[in-house]
């Protein structure tokens, strides 16, 4: 039996890496995390032909091996370690035909780890509108490596690369670049010192910090310690390494790549002057926008409700059909609701990333990147974090999912930690019922009263987002220095299976990961909300009967009334009561707020159970609140203590989705623990200040 | 004194003279921002941040406050 062939796929981002390993594993290909760090590692199997098989790691977007980023750290310690499991036998190194002499650099740089290299020149459909030439077999005598044109648009060249990755064997593995020339002295010491040792392969330790590097520097450093200079002294000779690459590579493109520019079009310049116009940049911005938030509305309320029809179906076939013995309404009550809670999300999370995948591949999302960023970075944010927080509006989790191309770490973590503060749509229904109850239908200056009450709430939430951002950005530690450098792409027809791929990928990682706690949370409200403490809650059947009959169409509604006032959750609900009266909110308000930790469209179905009137009845459920008063004949809803509700669940981090994927993205319970309670006080405090304030 | 690559007028191409090889990233050094090379100034975001360049064939944009650190010359001069 042979051997499997490891393959690693390298290449600078926006080459179409992503293009060749979908098209080299299909559907054959699965997403997980490297250990410890949230980078995500995607590996695929390929069949080659003559029954071999390879398993291809599609590694991070890097633009060298000077790594400066997380993901460019994965690829440079996997390449440093021959001992790990998946150190390639073959690096196949993906470059795009236009920007072919800077993608070379990375390759040069692969090829003097010795590792045998293949060299895709990909996008090669678009050669003859470029009036581009390559000597290929030229090429592959000068590099002393094997170079395939391909076509991942066109499915060209595929069958190529599969031909040399199983010949892989045959491939020389010389270097490009003889290192000692970019500083005699240093490296002629260094060959001196640890003679038998590949140099460049020296090299990237001392330079490099990853954890690799950091354990064998130690060792060179209790052999010898003369060769780690300075950062500075560091620094310049990289510099001069890049030089002495480009000046490779110039010479090997000197006699095999012929670009004739007379032929080129300038659709990028013409695109670029309308996209980033001062003016027209942000008003076609605004424009794309506004569309994709309608389609997420407009396009997923169909699925979403038949989603939540489906699930109460289930859940009610399952509270009758389900033998007693499986525990039916643990699974009526717990589990299908839960799985339910889950399930609801996938329409807008599968559309949000059709769209932004779209602006993506497009290259548009560049354009983005560059027209506001002067404008993110006041608030310690970055021109990357507009997408995510924009998306929040929908939804947090596809939004937090977004984060991902946020080089820097600070900024990407200052955006996830915010994003919750925009209004995502599982507000809606809660404000849209506390503000038909406390705001008069009225219009004021033409405008109706009640939208525009609904407007403030959603600026609010921006308006709090980047607060937090900027307050964020002035206490945390700056521990990297913010450089931004950001690669205008070409502009491109995106492909239509990298699309549904990244849509599949990204949903299935939100249903596996997130749902798991999600499910989790569900199972526990329930237990909770259905059990309680001692006689009063076993002899709730007997209690409700003595003021009900039990033929009385009201004995379910008021059974499960007066079951909830006196399960667990119903004496948290009591238990926090001296806590949120100066909000002014009573106990059944608190038990709405407790079980709504889950999801805040709770909120509404809690309040009708307490107050016993039939779901899906919202007139019926308004009536019931106007008419709620405290013992002593005051309302509970009032103006202030309504508001003051709208102003709670607008700051409260009450979405336990949200909390699951921020731990999944920052991979530590630390900071979905800081976001829940810093998020949970600034809600009680912007309550309290709201209720008195309007109670005067 | 000095020009720098800020003080390039969109449109205008000029040669990488020297730079504090501190205050670059060493991807900025590794896209093409090296001396001798050209880099031409193609589009301005609002307020004149960032900058939209072509650096020898690489298309990027970077900061005002690292573009204030390349050194260059003119091609007239």
């Amino acid at each position: 039996m042979s051997k499997n062939i490891n393959v690693a796929l390298i290449g600078n981002p926006n080459t179409g890496k992503s293009s060749v390993f979908n098209h080299l594993t299909g559907l054959n290909q699965k997403t997980g995390n490297y250990p410890g760090i949230t980078v995500e590692k995607k590996q695929g199997v390929c069949r080659l032909p003559r029954g071999v098989k390879a398993r291809i790691l599609d590694l991070p977007g890097t633009y060298s091996l000077n790594a400066s980023s997380v993901d460019e750290n994965v690829v440079v310690e996997l390449l440093l370690n021959k001992k790990d499991k998946d150190f390639p036998d073959v690096a196949v190194v993906v470059s795009d035909v236009e920007n072919l002499k800077r993608n070379l650099l990375l390759f040069t740089q692969i090829k003097d780890l010795n590792i045998p290299t293949i060299l895709v020149i990909n996008m090669s459909d678009r050669m003859r509108r470029k009036g581009i030439r390559i000597d290929t077999h030229k090429m592959e005598l000068l590099l002393h490596a094997k170079v395939v044109l391909v076509s991942a648009r066109k499915n060209v060249g595929i069958d190529v690369l599969k031909e040399h990755i199983s010949a892989y064997k045959t491939i020389s593995t010389k270097a490009c670049l003889d290192i000692k020339r970019i500083d005699q002295e240093y490296f002629g010491s260094l060959e001196r010192t640890f003679p038998n040792q590949s140099l460049y392969k020296l090299w990237l330790v001392i330079t490099q910090d990853v954890n690799f590097a950091k354990i064998e520097r130690k060792r060179m450093e209790a052999e010898d310690a003369n060769h780690l200079r300075s950062s500075s002294f560091l620094k310049r000779l990289q510099q001069k390494e890049t030089i002495k690459r480009y000046q490779f590579i110039n010479s090997v493109l000197k006699d095999c790549y012929v670009k004739d520019s007379s032929k080129a079009t300038d659709l990028r310049g013409r695109l670029d002057q309308i996209l980033t116009h001062k003016f027209w940049g942000f008003v076609i911005f605004f424009v794309v926008l506004l569309s994709i938030f309608q389609a997420l509305y407009d396009w997923s309320s169909v699925p979403m409700d038949f989603i939540d029809t489906s699930f109460v179906q289930l859940s009610d076939w399952a509270k009758t059909s389900i033998p007693s013995w499986m525990a039916p309404n643990l699974i009526a009550e717990g589990i299908i609701p839960g799985l339910g809670g889950i399930v609801i999300f996938v329409p807008q999370i599968a559309m949000l990333f059709l769209f932004i995948s779209i602006l993506e591949e497009t290259g548009y999302m560049s354009r983005v990147v560059f027209i506001m960023d002067r404008v993110m970075r006041r608030f310690g944010l970055s021109g990357k974090s507009v997408i995510p927080l924009i998306s929040g509006t929908a939804c947090a989790i596809p939004a937090i999912m977004a984060t991902r191309n946020i080089e820097n770490w600070k900024e990407r973590l200052v955006t996830i930690l915010v994003t919750p503060f925009t209004t995502c749509s599982a507000r809606l229904p809660v404000y849209l019922i506390l503000i038909s109850l406390i705001i008069p239908d009225e219009r004021i200056l033409g405008a109706n009263l009640q939208g525009l009450v609904l407007m403030v709430f959603y600026m609010l939430g921006f308006a709090m987002a980047l607060l937090a951002a900027f307050v964020l950005h002035k206490i945390m530690p700056q521990n990297q220095t913010s450089y931004f450098v950001i690669e205008m792409p070409n502009y491109r027809i995106p492909l239509l299976k990298n699309v549904l791929l990244t849509i599949v990928e990204k949903t299935k990682s939100f249903v596996l990961e997130a749902g798991k706690v999600i499910l989790a949370i569900s199972i526990l409200l329930w237990a909770l909300a259905s059990n309680g403490p001692g006689e009063t809650f076993k002899n709730a059947p007997r209690e409700v009967a003595k003021s009900v009959a039990v033929s009385d169409a009201k004995y379910d509604q008021k059974l499960n009334a007066y079951k909830l006032e006196h399960s667990y959750l119903g004496i948290i609900g009591k238990g926090i009561e001296p806590a949120i009266r100066p909000l002014g909110y009573d106990w059944k308000i608190g038990i709405a707020i407790v079980s709504s930790f889950a999801a805040r469209e709770v909120f509404v179905g809690t309040l009708a159970t307490i107050y016993n009137v039939g779901e899906d009845k919202d007139e019926t459920i308004k009536k019931r609140m106007a008419a709620e008063t405290y013992a002593d004949g005051t309302p509970v809803f009032t103006l202030a203590s309504g508001l003051s509700l709208m102003v709670f669940y607008a700051f409260a981090m009450q979405c336990m989705s949200t909390l699951a994927i921020v731990r999944k993205e920052t991979n530590s319970w630390r900071w979905p623990a800081i976001q829940l309670v810093v998020m949970t006080a600034v809600a009680y405090l912007g309550a309290l200040v709201t209720f008195q304030y309007f109670s005067l | 004194m000095h020009l720098t690559l800020a003080d390039l007028e969109v449109g205008e191409a000029a040669t990488i003279d020297s730079f504090d090889i501190e205050q670059l990233p060493m991807k900025l050094i590794e896209m093409g921002c090296l001396p001798g090379n050209e880099v031409r100034l193609l589009h301005l975001a609002p307020n004149k941040d960032p900058l939209y360049l072509n650096i020898s064939g690489s298309h990027l944009a970077i900061r005002r406050e690292t573009a204030t650190c390349i050194h260059i010359r003119k091609e007239d001069e």
